[in-house]
């Protein structure tokens, strides 16, 4: 088993340690020289530069936020000049304003190296054709995994997520041995190439790496005996860096956390106070050699644990456990992130309609599904079919190019939907990982 | 001549329909005429019923969604050729009819129209010797 960069990925614990510190201690001077919101902020907790000396000082610094993120779009917590940035990539957010991040020639290839990691681990190399299924664009998934492709050497196949029929053909015709798309994709496409009818010793796929989205421990078996290939987990978020964070080696028993260049920590969601070794809570993330947009002790809102001994691959890489959900109300459909607020916020915007929804998240064929029903307001109701038909198919446009994300609407009866003072379900997720 | 027909949001489920005529029912409220338009998720039902208003103000108190809508209605014989010429008078004048239905009675017929515009379809079928009913004539049917 090929290791990319044995030097820091087998590292004993203490040197881990010395080379946090140091990488952190210059981070923190980055953001309180560079970034006024981080300075401000330090300044009002009674801290300078000089208050972190060591990687366990990290506890003294305030946290940050998506919401952080917003409220400073769409560059307010970059920590250089925008002529330094060469890349900036978003995901969608809450009130219709994304969350942007950005990328210096140095983020670029700090990020071509920790994918280089991700993809030796899953045993892939210069021999290897990896087909890009991620979407590129503005999501980093696609060009995350295209130029960790192409720094290890492999040829890479930027075919971009869809046209199902085009990735079977040309798994088939190129002799793809590598795949990453999202793990509901993978199911997908595995029995779209039994319905094709090409056999699968005509394939030369070994490897999958998926991520994007929470799977099991089930769905990876299913994956696994469908498509005969072995199917290994990738974490990342935009704002710490895109995939690349953690990922899995061929043990397949936690994700090995990039932790010379993000910092993890494990806190309770409700006292914000970190948690003793091996307990499940939030994860946070410090990046300690981002430029572009370096993030002092980001709260992920996904649910994992942390195990810092070392693998029988060899890494020394804190490992985390598959993501087990989420300190709030973000779904994740199709790899792409949704806060139910960002529904809501479209539906306030039309008149016609009242802002009771209900939305229901389920999968079909192995692609999940989005429905929001909704009431029609009573003032706009005037008994003909088209009206109601064409408020339908608006409310249903301007979701799609809001959210990203293609959604069925149905317009239901009133007080249908349940109405509570308080936090009322406004979410059925029906999906079985 | 114009007649308030009630019309009634309903999702197309089973038993919705049972619940409006239940509704309806206990306060002895008479249909003479009744329709439904639907599409695969909803449906509309369209009724011409005795006490308009009343059934309304039933149907809202269900959480029922409830409109009241400007509909004519005018009684021709039963042959085609009538009704024909009904719909022959409207568009001749560029008024399109949204929806129309209709039931008989002995050997007439009685027929609702909804209309583009309500006030000059009454104006151009009275024009043409056309029989339009009043709401009160129609409920006592």
């Amino acid at each position: 088993m090929e290791i990319w960069n044995p030097h820091f990925e087998c590292m004993d614990r203490k040197g881990i340690s010395r080379v946090q510190s140091e990488r952190l201690r210059e981070t923190v001077e980055r953001v309180y020289f560079n970034v006024p919101y981080y300075r401000n902020k330090m300044q009002e907790a009674g801290l300078g530069p000089e208050s972190i000396q060591t990687i366990d000082d990290i506890v003294k610094l305030p946290f940050t936020t998506k919401q952080d993120l917003r409220d400073n779009y769409p560059f307010g917590l970059f920590a250089v000049p925008m002529s330094e940035i060469v890349r900036v990539h978003a995901s969608s957010g809450t009130t219709g304003k994304p969350t942007v991040v950005g990328y210096t020639r140095n983020d670029i290839s700090t990020w071509s190296e920790v994918m280089a990691r991700t993809l030796t681990s899953a045993g892939a190399n210069k021999n290897d054709f990896i087909q890009v299924a991620y979407g590129y664009g503005l999501f980093t998934g696609g060009l995350g995994l295209h130029y960790g492709g192409e720094k290890i050497g492999a040829s890479v196949i930027p075919i971009s997520g869809g046209n199902t029929v085009r990735q079977i053909q040309l798994m088939h015709d190129f002799g793809s041995t590598v795949l990453a798309c999202t793990p509901s994709y993978a199911l997908f496409l595995s029995e779209a190439i039994q319905e094709s009818g090409i056999k699968r010793e005509d394939l030369k796929l070994r490897v999958g790496v998926f991520g994007a989205e929470p799977w099991t421990e089930n769905m990876r078996r299913e994956i696994e005996d469908k498509l005969r290939i072995k199917a290994i987990d990738i974490y990342g978020l935009s704002e710490v860096i895109g995939p690349g964070v953690a990922s899995e080696c061929m043990i397949q028993e936690g994700l090995h956390i990039n932790e010379d260049h993000f910092f993890p920590e494990i806190i309770d969601p409700k006292t914000l106070k970190v948690l003793p070794s091996g307990s499940t809570g939030e994860l946070v993330f410090t990046t300690i050699t981002k430029v572009g947009l370096p993030l002092i002790r980001y709260r992920t809102r996904d649910l994992t644990r942390l195990t810092y001994d070392t693998c029988k691959c060899g890494r020394t890489m804190v490992r985390m456990d598959k993501c087990l959900g989420r300190s709030d109300d973000m779904l994740i459909i199709r790899g792409i992130n949704l806060f139910p607020s960002q529904v809501e916020s479209v539906l306030l915007e039309m008149n016609e309609i009242k802002p009771h929804y209900l939305l229901i998240v389920d999968r079909v064929n192995n692609l999940d599904t989005l429905e929001l029903k909704v009431e029609v307001d009573e003032a706009f109701f005037q008994d003909k079919i088209s009206q109601l038909e064409s408020l339908r198919q608006k409310l249903q446009n301007n979701l799609e190019s809001s959210l990203g994300l293609g959604i069925k609407v149905t317009l239901v009866e009133p007080k249908i939907i349940e109405r509570s003072e308080g936090k009322s379900q406004r979410v059925i997720d029906k999906r079985k990982y | 001549m114009i007649i308030h027909q009630l019309s009634v949001f309903l999702e197309n489920k089973s038993g919705r329909l049972t619940e409006v005529l239940e509704v309806l029912g206990e306060e002895n409220i008479r249909i003479t005429a009744l329709s439904v338009a639907d599409t695969t998720e909803f449906g509309i039902l369209r009724l011409i019923v005795s006490d308009p208003e009343r059934a309304r103000e039933l149907l809202k108190l269900q959480n029922f969604t409830v409109n009241l809508t400007d509909v004519i209605s005018v009684m021709a014989p039963s042959e085609a050729k009538h009704y024909a010429k009904i719909l022959k008078i409207l568009s001749d004048i560029d008024i399109s009819v949204e929806y129309t239905y209709a039931f008989s009675v002995g050997d007439k017929s009685i027929i609702i129209l909804r209309c583009s515009d309500t006030e000059n379809a009454i104006k151009a079928l009275k024009s043409h010797e056309m029989e339009l009913l009043k709401a009160s004539d129609l409920y006592k049917i």
